[in-house]
């Protein structure tokens, strides 16, 4: 049976409300006789952490990182939606939640949806509160701009740096907390594995990065904020050390998995240079706002130009395709990412593509530099063009940019009910870790909310109904099930230690990602998606035969930290290639050629597929077994996305 | 610890003293000029004797002087502790490859070293002139005041005391040069207004006032 | 390959590197040879290719510390060719591309060098008095919920615009890497300055700079002489401007709070 989602009965726009005055509250004086271990420091963590400890709780953070400052919400670029309406242009709650949902192609749930837009309101109170300093009018008030193709101007932004503002607001919380002591901070701490005793979350057991000591942490309830899975790509915008290591040992330990396959390719990133790529940059989708994305017409001049034999600027208008313009006339350039993306990778398999890979498609600015001068493009693209020409050496005000669509973000994640539970009591998941409020694809701004608004309002609320059913006496690592986790972790590092074999854990990494691109990218297939689970297979072989690592697991040792999570990945990549196969239908960013309109658009299948795919873990080798949460939506109506 | 003994050892406020003593040795560089400019009246000293016998007598001058021996007392103190708290932090172990010339100027690195330069100096200065008219007795001159240009005179015919003299006035630019207009930003009197201006002044500053000291010792021992 | 120069030829280099095996060990610079490094390079992508090979042959990799790779989460740290993040301004040592170098380069790496950053291993540090730093005062005591609307209180634009610069700062460690004195003010007077330019943060002014000066003290680093290494490395352009506001609130606190101790 699948487990309750929990979502409160009565009309939509009641429902948190309602849910916030039936949960059980902990009595002040108890709180302090609580611990809660929150795992990961970004916008979702760093909140949780801070706002339960600012309740009383007694919380102990996890980051792997030096600091809890470096998690990779800081690289969030465009903004933060948030229903306010400031601008007069006819926002409102229900119609953050109506775009978000229709955004997502119908495939998340209209009640959690609704909360994320109520409590966005609160979120930038609470930021400009902490001196987050967001763009301002001259007159002193917040400035907003419209991102993402959205019609009203919702999104608040610092800069191109709206992630990293909102982070270091949510530091500084954090710090706040450590400082009175309610928050204890573990630097450079990997958590490993989850503690099950009777059927509950009670502890987590990890490992010091610097010494490579194992330890062991109790606590009443864990929160896992450990964020999102794109590395399983290997090359994507996420961080190096981004990694599913957390969320997937929950799996393991009886959290479900939900919607794995969908993932969210990012438009507008610099492409592919060479093998020795480690990861890819994206430059903010604003830049579609003002520049033309094309390849030459013909595939002969396309091959002239990647063998260099002609220049760009040697390729006459009408030998250029405008391509988002000729399909999408009526939003042309600024279709939504999956839109975006899709057509691209078209482009290039037409044999059309762009630069030396031939992987790439032009993103042109000349007619805007020709309309409003270079300093205009250079005032609102500056800092981008900067980037751009820093890492491809290129002069973008004189030359087209290359672009090439690179995973970005993944709306799947751990299975969570209403309150943020995953199917373990005792163990929540926040932000990107969790599947909750993006269906099948993100809308641009909507990351940095739903972080934030998981850790700040949501999770407050939540666990303390789950408390207020658990005695407040001290929970101990005394448990036999402590030791035995932590025998089970020593055993796997030592086992990656001793394979003694030649290849290594990037060079794994690697061949995981271009099975999973190639199979699980842009566009799938049934066939390729079982060729990639056989592939996906067999390089995990190799990879426990073949692995070869050095030096000791008792020090500071990154290869090996690194070994640890390609093992993950290899494990997550084929459940993610199991959830692909079984979704027969297009829906937002899971695009499968077999279910496609004539004109080449994802073709939803809302009579099998509305529903969430949960998968839950039945052992080593053995195949997950699927379940099933059904959505209903009772406030929208599901309609066809069209952007012609 | 009091509160003002803690302000005044934290690092910001140790750089607050040797600011606000910089600032202060500044004014008196400025009166030690206009009065040694005497030197160069054409009335073989007279103004200047006189000069000198009011600083050396005036109450209100010798009780001035505590406050600029305590000036530079807290002044040369600071520095050195500075110097050696600062030394400390950056550890043993050095970079094995250090291009900081790159990205800073040399002198506003060496203020120690510029320091005690002009310190050496200093305690040359005050052995040749302060030192005699104060502690021995110095013949008069037909007004009866110390005659104190002899003192000069006989002082800047001797090329080892000029070449040091000298030396010193380039230590002092050097060290006014930076120092001057990083007071001002120790003391937190930035504006982007009024910062240039301040620059600006700190270089005129400096290299008027320690070419017309240099000129002195190059100007007896060449003209006199 | 899709970089800009198609027809630049890929580079041999001599890499000189600091090893270290641990806090407490002793550390002496290694000299390894990369070969076939291409110009469209990243610096630490060309690291990975020597960590590749060390790792293949069963030697330790170098431990360093990355992350985001796009400069913005601070996390990199290399002190190369006697220059915090290497010889270009204005960028992290994850955004120095190799085509900056030329092929027969020998290149000097080494960890950040400060008492107050201890070194981890190889050409990882320990920065985590940075935290300290700002635990001790750089945030504002606001708990989540009850806080009024956001547009409640004005903000002109300029100074919206000042804060934010000032806030920008990624932690790095760049000015206390560069600086003759290994002092951390431009690091501290980012958050101060920032804070005390924003409205919100008036309520805590005082206390907070003390709080953070006696921290930043605490942890041993040096005092600043206003040589400006710092601002001149700083891969994101914090202003000298904002360690003369940082003396300025110390100064005005000092002076003004109600603060005993």
């Amino acid at each position: 049976m699948f487990p309750d989602s929990k979502i409160p009965e009565g009309p939509l726009a009641e429902k948190w409300d309602k849910h916030k005055f039936n949960v059980k509250l902990v009595n002040p004086a108890n709180k302090r006789k609580y611990d809660i271990i929150v795992v990961g420091t970004g916008l979702a963590g760093a909140s949780a952490a801070a706002s339960l400890a600012e309740l009383g709780y007694n919380v102990k953070a996890f980051t792997y990182h030096d600091s809890p400052r470096r998690a990779h919400s800081i690289a969030a670029q465009g903004g933060i939606n948030a229903a306010k309406n400031y601008q007069n242009d006819g926002d409102s709650v229900y119609r953050l939640f109506y775009d978000t949902i229709k955004g997502g192609d119908y495939r998340a749930r209209e009640a959690n949806v609704y909360r994320l837009a109520q409590v966005s309101v609160n979120i930038i109170d609470q930021c400009v509160a902490q001196g987050v300093p967001f763009a301002r009018e001259y007159g002193g008030l917040l400035a907003n701009r419209s991102f993402g193709g959205a019609q009203v101007s919702r999104t608040f932004y610092a800069r191109g740096q709206t992630g990293q503002q909102l982070l270091l607001g949510a530091y500084s919380a954090l710090s706040r907390q450590v400082a009175y002591g309610k928050v204890k901070l573990y630097t450079r701490t990997e958590m490993l594995d989850v503690v099950i005793v009777d059927g509950q979350a009670r502890g987590i057991i990890t490992r010091n990065l610097i010494t490579g000591e194992i330890e062991q942490h109790a606590a009443h309830a864990v929160v896992l904020a450990t964020g999102g899975y794109g590395n399983v790509f290997y090359l994507s915008t996420n961080a190096k050390y981004s990694n599913a290591t957390a969320a997937w040992r929950a799996h393991k330990k009886g959290a479900y998995f939900a919607n794995p396959c969908f993932t969210q390719i990012h438009p507008t990133c610099i492409p592919v240079s060479g093998d020795y790529q480690s990861k890819l940059t994206l430059m903010s989708e604003s830049l579609r706002n003002d520049g033309r994305v094309w390849v030459p017409a013909s595939k002969e001049t396309a091959e002239r130009l990647r063998k260099g034999e002609i220049r760009v600027s040697d390729i006459r208008e009408e030998d250029r395709d405008y391509f988002l313009e000729r399909k999408y006339p009526a939003f042309g350039n600024l279709v939504p990412r999956d839109v975006a993306s899709r057509n691209a990778k078209m482009m290039c398999d037409e044999g059309r593509g762009v630069g030396s890979s031939g992987l790439a498609v032009f993103l042109d600015f000349a007619d805007t530099i020709k309309r409003n001068g270079a300093d205009w493009v250079s005032q609102k693209y500056g800092n981008l063009f900067d980037m751009y020409a820093k890492i491809t050496g290129e002069n973008p005000y004189e030359q087209p940019m290359r672009i090439y669509p690179a995973v970005h973000y993944t709306m799947g994640g751990l299975w969570v009910d209403y309150n943020l539970q995953t199917t373990v009591p005792g163990l929540y998941a926040t932000g990107e870790c969790n599947f909750s409020d993006h269906g099948a694809n993100r809308l641009g701004a909507s990351a940095l909310m739903q972080g934030l608004a998981d850790g700040y309002f949501v999770i407050p609320y939540t666990i303390g109904d789950y408390l207020a059913q658990t005695p407040p006496k001290p929970v101990t690592t005394e448990h036999p099930a402590f030791k035995q986790a932590e025998a089970e972790v020593r055993a796997r590092v030592q086992q990656l230690m001793s394979i003694n074999g030649t290849r290594t854990p990037d060079d794994f990494h690697k061949a995981l990602g271009h099975i999973m691109w190639e199979y699980c990218g842009m566009a799938r297939t049934a066939e390729g998606l079982q060729h990639a689970k056989a592939e996906i297979q067999k390089l995990r072989r190799e990879f426990w035969s073949d692995l070869k690592l050095a030096g000791t697991e008792a020090e500071m040792n990154q290869a090996l930290e690194k070994a640890g999570r390609v093992a993950d990945f290899l494990e997550l990549g084929e459940l993610m290639v199991d959830d692909a196969y079984n979704r027969n239908e297009s829906c937002g960013g899971h695009f499968r050629e077999e279910y496609q309109t004539p004109e080449g658009e994802a073709l939803r299948d809302d009579e099998n597929f509305t529903y969430v795919a949960a998968w839950e873990y039945t052992g080593d080798n053995r195949a997950s077994v699927l379940h099933k949460e059904d959505l209903h939506f009772e406030n929208v109506k599901l309609t066809q996305r069209s952007y012609k | 610890m009091s509160w003002i003994t803690k302000t005044f050892s934290s690092s910001i406020g140790r750089k607050i003293i040797m600011a606000v003593t910089g600032l202060f040795l500044c004014s008196f560089l400025v009166v030690h000029l206009v009065g040694n400019l005497q030197l160069f009246k054409a009335d073989n000293g007279v103004a200047f004797n006189a000069y000198s016998e009011f600083m050396g007598h005036n109450p209100l001058i010798r009780t001035l002087e505590i406050v600029l021996v305590l000036g530079f007392g807290f002044h040369i103190y600071e520095g050195l502790a500075l110097a050696a708290k600062n030394r400390a932090a950056r550890g043993n172990q050095g970079y094995v490859v250090d291009h900081i010339e790159q990205n800073s100027s040399w002198h506003s690195r060496s203020m120690a070293l510029l320091g005690s330069i002009v310190l050496f100096f200093l305690i040359v200065h005050l052995y040749n002139f302060f030192g005699s008219l104060r502690f021995t007795d110095v013949p008069r001159d037909a007004n009866g005041n110390e005659d104190a240009y002899a003192l000069v005179l006989a002082a800047f015919k001797n090329p080892f005391y000029v070449v040091l003299y000298v030396i010193g006035q380039v230590a002092l630019l050097y060290h006014l040069l930076h120092g001057f207009s990083s007071a001002f930003q120790t003391l937190g009197l930035t504006h982007r207004k009024y910062t240039p201006a301040i620059k600006f002044i700190g270089y005129g500053f400096s290299i008027i006032v320690c070419a017309a000291f240099a000129a002195m010792p190059i100007y007896f021992f060449f003209f006199k | 390959m899709a970089g800009s120069n198609p027809n630049a030829k890929p580079m041999n280099l001599t890499l000189k590197v600091w090893r270290q095996k641990n806090r407490n060990a002793q550390g002496s610079i290694v000299d390894y040879q990369v070969k076939d490094i291409s110009p469209d390079m990243s610096f630490l992508e060309m690291l990975d290719v020597l960590n590749e090979d060390l790792l293949r042959q069963g030697e330790e990799p170098v431990a360093f510390d990355h992350d985001c790779r796009e400069g913005i989460c601070g996390s990199c740290n290399l002190f190369i060719n006697g220059r915090a993040h290497g010889p270009e301004p204005g960028t992290t040592t994850c955004q120095l591309h190799m085509r900056k170098f030329n092929d027969g380069d020998t290149i000097t790496i080494e960890p950040w060098r400060a008492n107050a950053f201890p070194v981890n291993k190889d050409l990882s540090v320990d920065r985590s008095a940075f935290d300290r730093i700002i635990q001790a005062g750089g945030y504002i005591s606001v708990n989540t919920g009850g806080t009024p609307d956001a547009n409640e209180i004005p903000i002109p634009k300029e100074i919206a615009d000042r804060a934010f610069e000032a806030a920008t700062c990624i932690a790095c460690g760049a000015c206390v890497a560069s600086c003759k004195n290994a002092s951390a003010m431009l690091f501290v007077s980012a958050k101060v300055s920032q804070l005390a330019l924003l409205p919100q943060g008036h309520v805590e002014r005082k206390s907070r700079v003390e709080n953070m000066v006696a921290q930043m003290d605490k942890e041993g680093f040096g005092a600043c002489t206003n040589i400006g290494s710092c601002a001149a490395e700083c891969p994101v352009g914090i202003s000298l401007e904002n360690i003369a506001i940082l003396n300025r609130e110390f100064l005005a606190a000092k002076a003004t709070s109600n603060n005993l101790a």
